[in-house]
């Protein structure tokens, strides 16, 4: 498997689900899973999967002693793997910025030479590609495409994609063509395609010009919570609070957010507060929109949370809300549910195709968002029902589930060729 | 010798519009217009009137043999008037045909024979009213909301000069019993109870065109051999069936309506006679007693009353729209009044029901979800209380409340009381002064003009002033 993030150190919902899915797969049995990702930190989970860092891929012939390389990569890597690896080196990328090790390092984040990146993540998948044994190649969102096809035109094993996201969620229409291309080429070269929901799989039909037929959804889960995260305490403030979590850009369609608060707030002026975590291009435009409509007073900016203060500002929250323009999936409310909050979330919402025990509305539907965030903060019930059913619900949605149906789609796959 | 005593049933609640809670407040009315006209119109030509004109060939047809019941909710009347009066007039010719009977029903279909005894009293009277003096009909048996009952609820029915009433033929209630005999309700013994055969409905109501069914097609004389094949003492076979199932559950393409029209010659075939509620009640004698603890209904495979107060959603719902019940029976807001009545449809809490997620029972639900479905009814439930707090502010109870408007109405009697008694008293004050002025005067004028003491009479009050 190809991938860019892995817990814990991720950026987004992309290392969650690469990770949940992993695991759900291994459970399954029987199944020996190698996971490239550009860079460890060698605090990951490696109980279920072989994890191999990109950055200690040698593209290039350096001899250094194994007490040397014990040394510097032991930590996150093998050393015999590393002469291994080096045993598969296939063409002399001495002209590339290479390391003491011949290795090519990596940032694993999102930089501004990210197609640069991408492409020398490529290069070195061609390495492992010709040093690994394996069946089949499966490769998480575009950045690790390249690297996927290079594979398959290597060893000629299939190649299944799975699409996290297309750039047409993240652009709401405006596509970049430079990341079109990649992802189109991609979907050509896959033997089968993995959306993670219906609206994806569609996404993918329409814009893209691919066969239905090789076009699977594949629904992401969640992994249960630790019960450190589930007892954590937080002092609850008086008043209800009405959470946003994410990143603040257009595809996640913070504006309807604020809009919404405006409408509770202008019949409910006390007793509710709005809470936007996350940082994102539209920061400041939401920060001036939410004093435009005068409630800066009870709408809040606390930043980017991350790890276990996400957990804490959920366990505050009365009411968890993701008014997505376009999401392909969206694990966030369920891991807000996991934590026993009701959740809103938009029908434009990969995961609102799963979910039965949230309440769903039109993201443009600001009337109905507002008139749903009163609902819970003002009738128990309906708050109690949505937390209770909603627990039960995504406690049922498990890896395990989507691993065996992963699984299918490969043994389909191997046995068409 | 076995009867058949088919019971249609016609209902539909007022649906609710959009209701925002920033209309709260400002917007008191509550109904979606549309929605309902376009609901009851179509039912109306799509199934109640060619079911209904069926029904009238029969009784054509078999010469007044073929009877039948019906059970209509106020509200349904209501609407009828209101989108199709083409309806009212059927109904009134099978009313003058003296072959249809016609049960008694909570006016609004509503929930109140659990939560209000008091106001299902008084629905059920306003719907015997509103059928009287519509169809000029007295009914004699109760059919209670989807029929639910419980032991609780037989003396009420019974003290409200009830002969029967029709239930469920709940299995978990009857065990070997057969639904097909006359009960008697065990905690008012003078009560009957009839009670509904599911599965010959349900064979109707909801199989009739299943082609996976083992036993499609359904042929009316395969349904009368059915019937006739009971154990000879089993008397009274009840079918109650909601008349949508007519032309709308079963489409008429699926030959229903003929189906229907086949039963009475069937049935003649085999010595089976149709009969109504009344004459079963009133020509057989009770088997046996049966005690119902928890309340029944036709909902669901469980037959309870979960379908309507199974989740919180319902609960909650339900508590707080009764609560106001004392009050609004206080108020003289003809509005309030009636609004409440259509807010407690039962129909408003089926569509919060969880149970039915993905499955048949949501598809007669307006909304997407049930959360919408609560979500929607609490804002209007919410505006509806507001001005229920108009009438009468919380801040004072009940009892307060109750003993303050009976000064209030007790003034206006104290009142007459007093000038009653103010009057009399100046009366024998006027006589008392002509018979002082008799004995003054010489006996030979006993027929002195008797305005002249009158006007002394008055002197003297004058001066006190």
């Amino acid at each position: 498997m190809f991938g860019w993030e892995f817990p814990p150190h991720i950026l987004g919902g992309l290392g969650t689900a690469s990770y949940g899915l992993t695991q759900g797969m291994w459970q399954c049995g029987d199944m020996d899973i190698t996971f490239v990702i550009p860079k460890p930190y060698g605090d990951e989970d490696r109980s279920f999967a072989n994890i191999i860092g990109a950055s200690q891929v040698p593209v290039a012939w350096r001899d250094p002693s194994r007490d040397y390389v014990e040394q510097r990569i032991g930590r996150v890597m093998d050393p015999d793997l590393y002469y291994r690896l080096r045993d598969h080196i296939y063409a002399d990328f001495n002209y590339m910025r290479t390391n003491d090790l011949g290795c090519i390092e990596f940032s694993g984040r999102y930089p501004d030479n990210l197609l640069e990146e991408i492409n020398n993540y490529s290069i070195m998948a061609g390495v492992i590609a010709r040093t690994i044994d394996f069946d089949i190649i499966h490769s998480h969102d575009w950045l690790t495409y390249p690297a996927g096809i290079h594979a398959k035109q290597v060893t000629g094993k299939p190649l299944v994609i799975h699409v996290h996201a297309t750039d047409y969620d993240r652009s709401r229409g405006n596509v970049n063509p430079t990341v079109f291309n990649i992802e189109r080429d991609g979907m050509i070269n896959a033997d089968h395609i993995i959306t993670v929901s219906n609206l994806t799989r569609q996404t993918v039909i329409d814009k893209y010009g691919i066969d239905p037929a090789k076009v699977t959804t594949v629904h992401n889960a969640v992994v249960p919570l630790s019960q450190d995260l589930l007892d954590i305490e937080v002092e609850k403030p008086k008043d209800k609070i009405v959470t946003f979590l994410g990143r603040i850009t257009m595809q996640k369609g913070p504006e309807y957010f604020v809009e919404a608060a405006a409408r509770v707030l202008k019949n409910k002026p006390r007793g509710v507060r709005f809470v936007m975590a996350g940082s994102g291009d539209m920061l400041e435009q939401m920060i001036d929109l939410a004093s435009r409509r005068g409630i800066s007073d009870r709408f809040h900016f606390p930043g980017f949370q991350k790890g276990r203060q996400v957990y804490e500002m959920l366990k505050a929250s009365d009411v968890y809300i993701m008014p997505s323009v376009s999401e392909p999936f969206g694990i966030s409310p369920l891991e807000a549910m996991q934590m026993g909050v009701p959740s809103i979330i938009s029908k434009q919402s990969g995961c609102a195709e799963i979910l039965d025990h949230v309440i769903k509305t039109d993201y443009w539907d600001i009337d109905a968002m507002a008139d749903a965030i009163n609902s819970i903060i003002s009738n128990p019930a309906l708050y109690n029902t949505l937390r209770e059913e909603g627990l039960a619900e995504v406690n049922s949605i498990t890896w395990d589930k989507a691993g065996k149906k992963v699984i299918d789609i490969y043994n389909k796959v191997l046995n068409n060729r | 010798m076995k009867a058949i005593d088919l019971n249609f049933e016609i209902h539909q609640p007022f649906r609710l519009k959009r209701y925002r809670f920033f209309d709260i407040g400002n917007d008191h009315y509550y109904y979606d217009d549309f929605l309902n006209d376009d609901i009851v119109t179509r039912l109306v030509h799509e199934s109640y009137i060619p079911a209904a004109e069926s029904l009238l060939r029969m009784i054509e047809e078999s010469k007044g043999a073929f009877r039948c019941s019906f059970n209509i909710s106020g509200i349904a009347i209501e609407q009828f008037e209101i989108y199709a009066p083409e309806f009212i007039d059927l109904l009134k010719k099978l009313a003058a045909t003296g072959c249809v009977e016609f049960t008694a029903t909570p006016y609004a279909s509503s929930l109140s024979s659990f939560f209000d005894p008091s106001d299902f009293r008084s629905q059920v009277k306003v719907q015997c009213d509103k059928l009287h003096t519509l169809l000029g009909v007295k009914p004699t048996v109760l059919r209670n909301t989807q029929l639910i009952y419980s032991d609780d609820l037989a003396p009420q029915i019974l003290d409200m000069g009830f002969k029967g009433c029709i239930t469920e033929g709940a299995k978990h209630i009857l065990g070997w019993k057969s639904p097909n005999y006359v009960y008697s309700a065990a905690s008012a013994p003078k009560l009957k109870l009839l009670l509904n055969n599911a599965k010959l409905a349900d064979d109707i109501a909801s199989r009739f065109s299943d082609t996976s069914w083992d036993a499609f097609p359904l042929t009316a004389d395969k349904y009368i051999d059915w019937i006739a094949s009971t154990p000879a003492e089993e008397q009274i076979v009840t079918i109650c069936l909601n008349l949508e199932a007519f032309g709308a559950m079963q489409p008429a393409s699926s030959g229903i309506f003929q189906f229907l029209e086949a039963l009475p010659r069937f049935a003649a075939d085999r010595g089976i006679e149709f009969w109504t509620p009344s004459m079963a009640v009133s020509k057989l004698k009770p088997v046996a007693e049966l005690s119902v603890v928890h309340p029944i209904s036709a909902a669901d495979e469980a037959r309870d009353t979960s379908a309507w107060l199974g989740n919180q959603l319902q609960r909650e719902a339900a508590e707080k729209l009764y609560e106001a019940g004392e009050r609004v029976r206080l108020a003289e807001d003809r509005r309030l009044k009636q609004d409440w009545w259509y807010l407690q449809a039962a129909d408003h809490f089926y569509y919060m029901s969880t149970k039915h997620f993905g499955a048949d029972g949501s598809a007669f639900s307006p909304y997407e979800t049930p959360y919408q479905a609560f979500t929607n009814y609490m804002n209007v439930l919410s505006d509806f209380l507001v001005r229920v707090d108009e009438q009468f502010p919380s801040s004072v109870d009940n009892e307060e409340l109750n003993a303050l408007l009976t000064t209030i109405r007790n003034q206006e009697r104290e009142i007459v009381t007093l000038t009653r008694e103010r009057d009399s008293l100046s009366k024998s004050l006027e006589q008392y002064n002509i018979e002082h002025l008799l004995r003054q005067q010489p006996k030979d004028e006993p027929e002195a003009p008797a305005s002249k003491p009158a006007r002394k009479a008055c002197r003297p009050k004058s001066a006190k002033k």
